[in-house]
């Protein structure tokens, strides 16, 4: 059974631009590291985690990649509370206590 | 023979492909030298207000609600000297369909994408522009590509960019995410002629005659609540367009003496193209690391010319930090009922500031709020800023330091502006003219066009050359 059959949602990853040929004014940091792509679409054929595959994006692009994830997760969240946050509403609601008049 | 596809050689091919991907013919509004007949291009090339009004209606973009924020005032009031406080007003931006002030923008540019035929429209954005292009085109039954700037090298996605990407694909686009780094570019080039989409262009006349009827809106609500003009209107500035459209719609409204203050997130120190700082910034739009750049070189866009110019239009700039931005979006939440930005807000903190050195009986218009939700929140935020080794904690936003430390205020006395030299800029924008343009002698029509693009004299623009050593 492969991984995942034709038609899976799915991510692939290439590289655009290795190290070597990215562009000359760059910071140190990003001048050591590849331009990286990542798309979202639906698997042509069979395949596999790690293979070369192609997808059709949401508007019918055909695009080729390695296959990196499947039926991938929105994975950004609301974070925690912030206690650095959190009392802020009471403290103001004081400083305003005892006010009638907005205007 | 294919195309040569190395990075040079589309680099090379901007010109042609940008002039097949927007439709404008830019060379008939230039001299040959540094000036160019910007009002001609807005012009020719843009829309009038009332045709502007019709194309947005037809995608119920526009029409948000002025709400004035009583609480905020009457707490800016408690902190400010007697008599000190001016009314602050919010346009209420995220009631647009896509939840902020960019469907404006993005209204007239896939209106004239539609109209010329193009079957699909492309955007090269991280923010909320991305959504707007993206859900316009799903309205217009057009193709959309988003390329966004999101991960870094160890693919850690900012939560902001990605709610972003999301909300893209949740109108049916095509989200390319890529890793850190300007050669974005590259792939949006190769992109546009791959496809022969049109260039949704955050840069070009139609997308800043868009945000026109925001300040044109903004100028009649104000009016038939007070019956008078608005007295400063604050902007949270990036790229530029959101201070030329909201200016240019004043100005048509006949506001001749708003004041038009800039309002950016302090970012200094964080380079923006680097892989290790891209994560360590809380705030991906509204920052000095769009807003200085973008001021003092507006030409660095993806158009020839830039229709968005900001010290055209500027009578002030001030940034303040990013936990002073936190602190008046949880302020927003608690005291008005409103959850918004926290990115949209930057405009707010400084107006916060600045309603206290203005008389109670003026009017301070903060014209936008955006979404929010899960990515974009400030908990989501924070959490994310711990996450990578940045402290948080109360204390005097003072002491702040981008990428280390985010510093929420203990009391709303601590929420101030500092003021960016308007002039500083200036002089760096003439310089940066005569460089690029390579000038060895400036015109007559240069200097009155710098003089008209700096929003100085004529005068003005010969001390700064004399300075310069420039022959004119």
């Amino acid at each position: 059974m492969p991984d995942a059959l034709k038609g899976t949602w799915v991510q692939i990853h290439k590289v655009v631009l290795k190290p070597e040929e990215r562009s000359a004014r760059l910071p140190d940091d990003t001048k050591k590291v590849p331009l990286e792509f990542r798309l979202k679409g639906f698997l042509t054929h069979d395949a596999n985690l790690g293979d070369e595959v192609e997808i059709e994006t949401l508007i019918g692009r055909k695009v080729r990649g390695k296959l990196v994830k499947i039926n991938p997760m929105y994975d950004h969240g609301f974070g925690r509370p912030v206690p650095e946050l959190l009392s802020i509403g009471m403290e103001l609601r004081k400083i305003l206590g005892g006010e009638d008049s907005a205007s | 023979m294919p195309r040569d596809m190395s990075y040079d050689a589309v680099m090379k091919r901007k010109n042609e492909i940008m002039k097949k991907a927007v439709g404008i013919d830019y060379q008939i509004f230039e001299s040959g030298s540094i000036a160019f007949d910007y009002e001609r291009m807005m012009q020719e090339v843009g829309y009038t207000i009332d045709e502007v009004r019709k194309i947005q209606a037809e995608t119920g973009v526009g029409n948000t609600p002025l709400l004035e924020l009583k609480n905020l005032t009457k707490l800016a009031r408690k902190v400010a000297p007697p008599g000190k406080g001016a009314r602050i007003f919010v346009k209420d931006e995220a009631c647009n369909p896509s939840g902020s002030f960019k469907d404006r923008r993005a209204s007239v540019s896939v209106y004239r994408a539609q109209k010329l035929g193009y079957k699909g429209v492309i955007a090269a954005t991280s923010g909320n522009y991305g959504a707007a292009v993206a859900s316009q085109a799903a309205m217009r039954g057009l193709n959309c590509i988003v390329v966004q700037e999101v991960f870094d090298s160890h693919g850690r996605g900012q939560p902001e960019i990605l709610e972003k990407g999301r909300k893209c694909e949740a109108f049916g686009a095509e989200v390319i995410q890529l890793t850190v780094g300007p050669e974005l570019f590259y792939t949006f080039l190769c992109l546009l002629e791959e496809t022969g989409y049109f260039n949704a262009s955050l840069y070009t006349p139609f997308g800043i005659a868009g945000i026109e009827t925001l300040g044109y809106e903004l100028a009649e609500q104000v009016r038939a609540i007070a019956g008078k003009d608005p007295d400063a209107v604050v902007i949270t500035h990036a790229g530029g367009g959101n201070v030329t459209g909201t200016a240019r719609g004043l100005l048509k409204a006949g506001c001749q003496n708003t004041k038009i203050i800039g309002a950016s997130v302090d970012l200094s120190g964080l380079h923006m193209a680097s892989d290790r700082d891209f994560n360590r910034k809380s705030f991906t739009t509204g920052h000095t690391g769009f807003g200085v750049p973008f001021a003092t070189w507006p030409d660095r866009a993806d158009v020839p010319r830039n229709a968005a110019r900001p010290l055209r239009y500027l009578d002030r700039y001030v940034t303040v930090s990013q936990g002073e931005v936190f602190y008046i979006t949880e302020a927003l939440a608690q005291l008005e009922g409103l959850e918004r930005g926290p990115a949209g807000n930057t405009s707010l903190a400084a107006a916060f500031a600045i309603a206290q050195e203005m008389d109670e009986d003026q009017i301070l218009v903060v014209q936008e709020t955006e979404y929010t939700g899960a990515g974009k929140l400030p908990s989501a935020q924070l959490t994310f800023a711990k996450e990578m080794g940045i402290e948080v904690r109360r204390g005097d936003p003072a002491d702040d330091k981008p990428g280390e430390r985010i510093i929420i205020p203990e009391h709303p006395s601590q929420i101030r502006v500092k003021e960016v030299d308007l002039n500083v800029l200036r002089k760096s924008y003439i310089s940066n003219c005569i460089e690029n343009y390579r000038v060895e002698k400036v015109t007559e029509e240069d200097i009155k066009f710098l003089a008209e693009d700096t929003k100085t004299d004529e005068e003005y623009v010969k001390n700064v050359l004399k300075d310069l050593g420039v022959k004119f």
